[in-house]
């Protein structure tokens, strides 16, 4: 009987070829945004760094107001002062370091004056860090290596590109050695980074989580030097104290991102001890007015904790699903219009020895098929949904977003599964039609 | 009752209720009628005539009395033990054909079969010598719309006629046809009879009820007359 009711729906389908083109364009469309939103939200709650994520860790200080924590649930907050972070980071050059590893970092950004007289500037994203940066997110280089230690302590203007600008500016050649002009200073390439997309960008979630890491990397240091730009969030609770950059330096503002390599669970203890130890000391100096309340969390914590860049992946997979909930109610109404306009038909089925239950499959199938279809138009909408995002955001992404048969083969599946769902009532409503009463006319 | 009785109501009773009014449609109704019968159904409009054929072909259930069809006491079967019964032993022919506009005279056919459970071969096999008993077996593929209101309650008879069943139901079957198409349904239908079908008919014309053995006058709900023709 079922290639028989797939042969009705198939007749039913194009009779109603307008009724049902509504109702498959509803479930595609449906399917289709819940897809691409799936997509994204998985993107960003995979494991960003696999191999690494359990012995790195954002590290938090509460630094903030003693008025009133920085989150209402007494979450530290979530970026350092200049002031913590360097004197964080002075430790790690002491003989005894507190951490395998520390970076801080910040967004900066650059204007690339591109060699000859024809070169138009532009701007480039720009990451001011510590030399532990590379080594400590294992970021693959594609030419020469990061720079030292040394360099961020002699405020040396060196430079790592992204492979992207080194093809800009060299055509992809070794650059290593050679000058970038930025913002009107010139930098020293020291190195070029292969392909390197962490999705999400968990070291820093403060703005574009999904976004390039940056174009150009540069030692710390130079942000007081060079009074380089920042970008990303800035949160005071205190006013500054004078105007200009080394006010800003030295106040209680947090900008800045830090991260700590800690290779076991006795370094993680020991790490601890060191940020109360430093925070102690600093409430001695009159700073940290709050009780102790100083963090670790390694990567998954950090993205799990939701604190940023998770919240609106799974707002977009709510809207999704909303979306999607939407379309199927739309489909319901014109599931019951389809099947009860055919109450006629429906009566006389059952008149000729139907069952309800023959009945139920037969309209049952009917509505398979309808998602059916709609599940192959969700396919095709959430390819170009991708692509919109691919097109929105960048290329890169296109190698991170997942579109192989298994998600053709979901989102075929949610599709039948929910048209059938949504044609569970209309098929009942069908099957309850009182045959006599429609055999009369 | 005997063995050969297809049909046996006693004071079968029908009221349709709303919140405010109840209609009695039918008023202990006590009918037999005999295997292999032919019994037209005459009576005005609203009398009860439809309701009578709607209970009698399980179409509908009634609130009081008996119904035996075929010896088989119908008013404690569920939904689907009657729906098996109307598909084995009930044929059906409507005042307006009741076809499927948008399958053709051999899928139109083929509907009871189906719920019949009857393999592919044995379907075909029965549609075709029903529509070649009917004249109609040159029209397989034509849709409902594509034939004339005779010949689409011939395909009408050749679908209820498909099942084999012993026991036709016709709501006015000539309602809707001219008088020399019409002659051509009775004759079909007079055939059936011959071949051993016990036939009920619901008519308002004087001239077709005569043709049956028997005709029933319902009035009010009520079996007001009983003649032999």
């Amino acid at each position: 009987m079922f290639a028989y009711y797939v042969r009705l729906a198939a007749i039913s389908i194009r009779k109603n070829a307008a009724m049902s083109a509504l109702m498959v364009c509803a479930v595609a469309l449906g399917i289709g945004a819940c897809m691409t939103a799936a997509n994204i939200n998985y993107l960003l709650a995979k494991d960003p760094i696999p191999a690494k994520s359990d012995v790195l860790y954002a590290v938090q200080l509460d630094s903030w107001s003693p008025d009133h924590p920085f989150r209402p649930d007494g979450t530290p907050p979530t970026q350092l002062t200049y002031l913590d972070a360097t004197a964080l980071m002075q430790a790690q050059y002491a003989e005894d370091p507190p951490a395998f590893r520390q970076a801080a970092m910040s967004r900066t950004g650059f204007v690339v004056e591109p060699e000859g007289s024809d070169g138009r500037p532009f701007d480039a994203n720009g990451r001011a860090t510590y030399a532990g940066f590379f080594a400590m997110f294992d970021v693959p280089f594609l030419f020469g290596q990061g720079w030292d230690a040394d360099a961020d302590a002699e405020r040396e203007q060196v430079a790592v590109l992204s492979r992207a600008l080194n093809e800009r500016l060299f055509g992809g050649e070794n650059s290593v050695g050679r000058n970038v002009s930025l913002s009107g200073s010139i930098y020293r390439v020291v190195g070029v980074l292969d392909h390197w997309r962490p999705m999400p960008k968990f070291y820093d979630l403060s703005g574009d989580s999904i976004g390039d890491p940056a174009d150009v990397f540069v030692p710390f240091s130079l942000i007081a030097a060079r009074e380089l730009p920042r970008f990303g969030n800035v949160n005071c609770w205190k006013p500054l104290d004078g105007d200009g950059l080394n006010a800003f330096l030295a106040s209680e503002c947090i900008w800045i991102q830090f991260w700590a390599e800690l290779p076991s669970e006795a370094s993680r203890s020991r790490y601890l001890a060191f940020l109360d130890n430093y925070a102690n000391e600093q409430k001695r100096l009159g700073r940290f007015p709050r009780p102790l309340n100083n963090r670790v969390r390694d990567v998954n914590q950090w993205l799990e904790d939701g604190l940023q860049g998770t919240e609106p992946a799974a707002m977009l997979l709510a809207v999704g699903a909303m979306f999607l909930i939407v379309c199927l109610l739309n489909t319901v109404g014109l599931l019951l219009a389809k099947f009860l306009g055919r109450a006629q038909e429906i009566g006389l089925r059952r008149a000729l020895g139907a069952s309800k239950r023959a009945v139920f499959c037969q309209y049952l199938v009917e509505s398979g098929c309808i998602g059916l279809v709609g599940g192959a138009g969700g396919v095709a909408t959430a390819w170009l949904g991708l692509r919109g995002i691919e097109a929105l955001i960048g290329d890169f992404i296109a190698n991170l977003l997942v579109f192989d048969g298994a998600m053709v083969a979901l989102a075929v599946v949610l599709a039948v599964a929910c048209t059938l769902a949504a044609g569970l009532y209309p098929t009942w409503r069908a099957c309850n039609v009182q045959p006599a009463a429609q055999l009369k006319a | 009752m005997d063995d050969k009785t297809m049909l046996a109501m006693r004071d079968v009773s029908k009221v349709y209720r709303t919140d405010t009014v109840a209609t009695h449609a039918l008023r202990e109704v006590s009918l037999t009628v005999a295997e292999g019968e032919f019994v037209s159904v005459v009576g005005p409009s609203g009398s009860g005539k439809s309701t009578f054929l709607n209970i009698a072909g399980l179409l509908e259930t009634f609130d009081e009395g008996a119904y035996q069809l075929d010896g088989q006491d119908v008013s404690t079967l569920g939904d689907n033990a009657r729906s098996r019964l109307r598909n084995e032993k009930i044929g059906f022919v409507f005042q307006t054909f009741n076809l499927i506009p948008d399958l053709s005279v051999f899928d139109n056919v083929d509907v009871p079969l189906r719920y019949r459970g009857f393999r592919a071969a044995e379907r075909k096999r029965r549609i075709e010598e029903v529509l070649e008993l009917v004249g109609l077996a040159g029209r397989l593929k034509h849709l409902p719309a594509q034939l004339s209101g005779g010949q689409q309650q011939r395909v009408a008879i050749a679908r209820a006629l498909a099942g084999e069943p012993r026991f036709v139901l016709a709501d006015e079957p000539t309602g809707n046809l001219d008088s020399a198409t019409a002659a051509g349904v009775m004759a079909l239908l007079a055939g059936i009879h011959g071949d051993g079908a016990t036939i009920i008919m619901v008519t308002h014309d004087p001239g077709l009820a005569e043709q049956a053995q028997r005709s029933v006058r319902i009035a009010d709900g009520r079996i007001v007359a009983t003649e032999d023709a």
